[in-house]
């Protein structure tokens, strides 16, 4: 186990981050691709807007192993972290465009309704708002900037913006879907796992 | 009393059988041709401008029916384990001649007619999908329907071998539907047993469904085993599982709004990636046909 945990750890040490922005267009291509040969099945865009974002959340997911593999495993593949954030935040916006340009086609006087009433389109369009300072910070000058105190209770929003999105998804579907519940259930496993850090036991402030 | 609502059109006239089977690539071909054998007839009564009939592959690969699995593609894929042979309809509640009806007798005694009709989902997307079948007034008609009698409640089959999406619960099996005796007699309302004068595929309801064109698609239920005669408003499976969301009545209606879905307007099927979206008419276009059997009702309110 140490072994490759090891392996992991110098393997990741040599991989260099910027392949993955250009793997993570790759599946965008593929979407492009589909659409003009005509893959996409009879309703191509909502098949575009589901996929993006499921990829999206599914991306977002990842992020969420990177700490507790350092902390239980011992691995450390901290530095992939910000390129998927960076990359989820890429389809998270694809995702809206799609939305917007070809599925409601800039209808404004639909779209507000749609954000201001249906409880789905609410919660994920807060999850995407929540995920722009983010995505805006996602760099070394922002965390000097802010302070690394700062910036680590900033980024403690992607745990609220998961959250939202894995609800999203829930509520996108008129049922209770096996798929979306199990991907929320994911998220919420993997956001207990976080608890003791947001909330820190209250130390006893007399001694 | 068949053929109490004619559109002066057929699927013939519409689509010819070479172009509906290979629109695509006859559309790519020659525009000009095009032009002249599906352009021209498609104003004709009952159709707006612009409601050219879906492709039989568009019509059969791309609908909801949850007993074969949620996505709009699973219809399609699962459909074929349905065994449509022999088919019984009990027929019962407040009619004369209660009974097993099979589908065989039940197609011999209706006169199977072509209605081209507007289809509306409640997820705001629609098609134009030329059907063949015969009015449920006939099929009721047949049966004998009582006086007391104030509604018509449907049942679809259950048979989780061959529907395997019965096995989960997300809904509770069979799926229901139920309409008013006026709107069950009402000429646009029609038992469809075909498309594009082949017989219906098992994904979109198959041997027989109910088709009420100025209802969201979920109304129009399929695969019906069971229709009852009752004097109650029946239930109703969306209703069911969200009386918010789904009213009993479900009249399409653009200035009704939906909890989940805007209904001001629709993306019409099969129009590619641009297509633009067209608004929503009331009762789905039919309002001159059927807006009498709602006067004096709030629709706000009986949504």
């Amino acid at each position: 186990m140490s072994a490759l945990v090891d392996t992991i750890n110098t393997t990741a040490r040599k991989v260099p981050t910027w392949p993955l922005y250009v793997l993570a267009l790759l599946p965008v291509a593929w979407l492009v691709w589909q659409t003009f040969t005509g893959g996409l099945g009879i309703d191509p865009i909502k098949t575009i807007e589901h996929q993006l974002g499921l990829w999206a959340l599914q991306v977002f997911i990842a992020t969420l192993f990177v700490s507790p593999m350092r902390r239980y495993l011992g691995c450390n593949i901290l530095k992939f972290r910000r390129p998927l954030g960076l990359i989820c935040f890429f389809y998270v916006s694809l995702h809206l465009l799609v939305w917007l340009l070809l599925d409601l086609q800039l209808h404004w006087g639909e779209i507000w309704k749609d954000i201001l009433k249906r409880p789905y389109i609410m919660i994920g369009m807060a999850a995407f708002v929540l995920m722009i300072p983010l995505a805006i910070t996602s760099n070394n000058a922002s965390i000097k900037k802010l302070g690394a105190k700062t910036w680590q209770s900033l980024h403690k929003l992607s745990y609220l913006a998961v959250f939202l999105g894995g609800l999203h998804f829930v509520m996108v579907q008129r049922v209770w879907e096996f798929d979306s519940l199990t991907y929320l259930a994911i998220i919420i496993v993997l956001l207990g796992l976080r608890f003791r850090q947001v909330f820190p036991k209250q130390r006893n402030q007399n001694s | 009393m068949a053929k109490r609502y004619t559109s002066d059109l057929t699927w013939n006239d519409v689509t010819p059988k070479e172009v509906f089977f290979n629109r695509r690539a006859f559309m790519a071909g020659g525009a000009a041709l095009a032009a002249g054998t599906i352009g021209g007839p498609v104003t004709a009564q009952g159709l707006r401008e612009g409601d050219t009939p879906n492709t039989f592959e568009e019509i059969s690969s791309y609908n909801n029916f949850y007993e074969f699995g949620t996505g709009k593609d699973d219809p399609a894929k699962y459909a074929s384990a349905l065994t449509t042979s022999p088919w019984n309809v009990e027929i019962g509640g407040l009619v004369d001649n209660p009974g097993d009806y099979s589908f065989a007798d039940i197609m011999e005694k209706m006169t199977i007619e072509e209605r081209v009709y507007r289809f509306r989902c409640v997820e705001a997307w629609s098609m134009v999908v030329p059907w063949n079948g015969f009015e449920l007034a006939d099929l009721l008609n047949l049966a004998g329907v009582q006086d007391k009698a104030k509604y018509v409640s449907f049942e679809t089959l259950v048979r989780p071998d061959e529907m395997w999406g019965q096995k989960r619960s997300f809904l509770e099996w069979p799926y229901r539907e139920g309409l008013r005796l006026d709107e069950a007699m009402h000429p646009l309302t029609i038992m469809a047993t075909g498309i594009y004068g082949k017989d219906i595929p098992n994904q979109n309801g198959a041997p027989m469904r109910l088709v009420v064109p100025w209802k969201y698609g979920f109304k129009s239920i399929k695969s019906i085993v069971k229709i009852t005669l009752t004097e109650e408003e029946p239930l109703a499976t969306w209703n069911m599982i969200n009386p918010r969301e789904y009213g009993f009545y479900s009249n399409v209606n653009p200035d009704v709004d939906h909890p989940r879905w805007s209904q001001a307007s629709e993306r019409r099927i099969g129009g590619g990636l641009f297509a633009k979206r067209i608004p929503t008419l009331k009762f789905n276009g039919y309002e001159e046909e059927v807006a009498g059997l709602y006067e004096g009702m709030d629709l706000t309110k009986n949504y």
